[in-house]
């Protein structure tokens, strides 16, 4: 037992572990199999700042012991997920199974984006962005979209288009991203391909 | 599920079971000994016998449940041979419960077994007794008392026991 409790801000989790963490994956199942589909979250745990309800309970619901996990958003943060995740916490992006950040995104290139030989071992970004909105922003296409979808996701750096198409360049290669606001979620996997439309 | 965090409790008492010292750490003023008893002493106790203590005691803080109470698996560990080498003694059942006050204070509990409500209990007594404002009325209600019933209990346990040792060397005395 620890000497000095290092996380006296430390709130609840999932209310109920199970059956949230079921739901959530769900959720997650979803949004990659339909990118671009901004899925809501009925149980979300009660996350410290700053992290959004969606970004926790994402992560809450992916990491556990086995996947290191690196994330920009600081102590209170940290100690949560330690606690209620069991995670170890990584200083090196290329280190992570998983990835949370809450500003800027890390540069697309440095988590593991897997092997030739086994590409499913590459990391997955969660991404926290100000707001997400279908309809409007950048058009989607590939896998999983008939013909094409819309979705805007504000606070993204300028250059993230490019970034992004230069991760799909590596295909089978590559990283994949799920973008939280608030209570919903959407994923970009790395067969998406963005168009920015004006 | 499986838990995984420092049982020293458990290790203790396998020990005991195999009458293998645990290696003895100098007597240096730790300030996590007092804890350590007092969350050994709860971890004993059951549901019952703490709210019975509980009775004499002044009310308890309100709460929140941070983890659980939750119950897994926990690889109990022993020991063997002259080294004391560690093995693996098998799975036990363990009810674990984190809290926390409304101050921030956090309490944990681990008990063997699958009483949650034992667990929740010595949780939220393991965060007011980190309170120096409560810790004396609470130690001095519950878990003094608590410790002298178990060791009495252990007392005459380890007397039945002893009743029946043989000693071998005087059995080679006696031809």
């Amino acid at each position: 037992m620890t000497a000095a409790d290092p996380s006296p801000g430390l709130t609840p989790g999932f209310a109920a572990p199970v059956p949230a963490a079921q739901s959530c994956f769900r959720a997650l199942l979803e949004a990659m199999s339909r990118p671009g589909l901004i899925q809501t979250l009925t149980a979300l745990p009660e996350a410290p700042a700053p992290l959004a309800p969606a970004a926790a309970a994402a992560i809450l619901t992916l990491a556990d012991a086995d996947t290191p996990v690196w994330t920009d958003a600081g102590p209170a943060a940290e100690a949560w997920l330690r606690f209620h995740a069991g995670c170890p916490l990584v200083a090196d992006p290329a280190a992570a199974s998983f990835l949370l950040a809450t500003a800027s995104p890390p540069d697309l290139a440095l988590p593991d984006a897997g092997t030739e030989e086994e590409p499913h071992r590459s990391a997955t970004l969660v991404l926290q962005v100000a707001a997400l909105e279908a309809g409007a922003g950048w058009t989607l296409s590939g896998p999983g979209i008939e013909t094409t979808h819309r979705l805007h996701a504000a606070g993204l750096p300028a250059g993230f288009a490019a970034a992004w198409a230069a991760n799909a360049a590596r295909f089978p290669r590559g990283v994949d991203l799920v973008l939280c606001a608030g209570d919903s979620l959407a994923a970009l996997p790395r067969t998406t391909r963005l168009e920015e439309t004006r | 599920m499986r838990f995984c965090g420092e049982l020293n409790e458990l290790d203790v008492r396998l020990s005991r079971l195999y009458h293998v010292p645990m290696p003895t750490t100098p007597t240096e003023p730790d300030p996590t000994a007092a804890r350590r008893r007092w969350m050994g002493v709860l971890a004993r106790a059951d549901a019952a016998t703490l709210r019975t203590r509980l009775a004499e005691a002044p009310p308890l803080p309100p709460h929140t449940r941070l983890r659980g109470p939750e119950t897994g698996l926990v690889m109990a560990r022993g020991r063997q041979g002259g080294d004391g080498a560690p093995f693996n003694l098998g799975e036990i059942t363990v009810t674990r419960c984190s809290i926390r006050l409304q101050d921030g204070t956090v309490g944990h509990a681990y008990a063997t077994g699958r009483d949650s409500a034992q667990a929740e209990l010595a949780a939220v007594l393991d965060a007011a007794l980190q309170d120096a404002g409560r810790r004396p009325a609470l130690l001095a209600a519950v878990i003094e008392p608590l410790a002298a019933a178990q060791a009495a209990r252990r007392a005459a346990d380890a007397a039945r026991a002893a009743a029946t040792r043989v000693e071998f060397f005087t059995m080679a005395t006696m031809r």
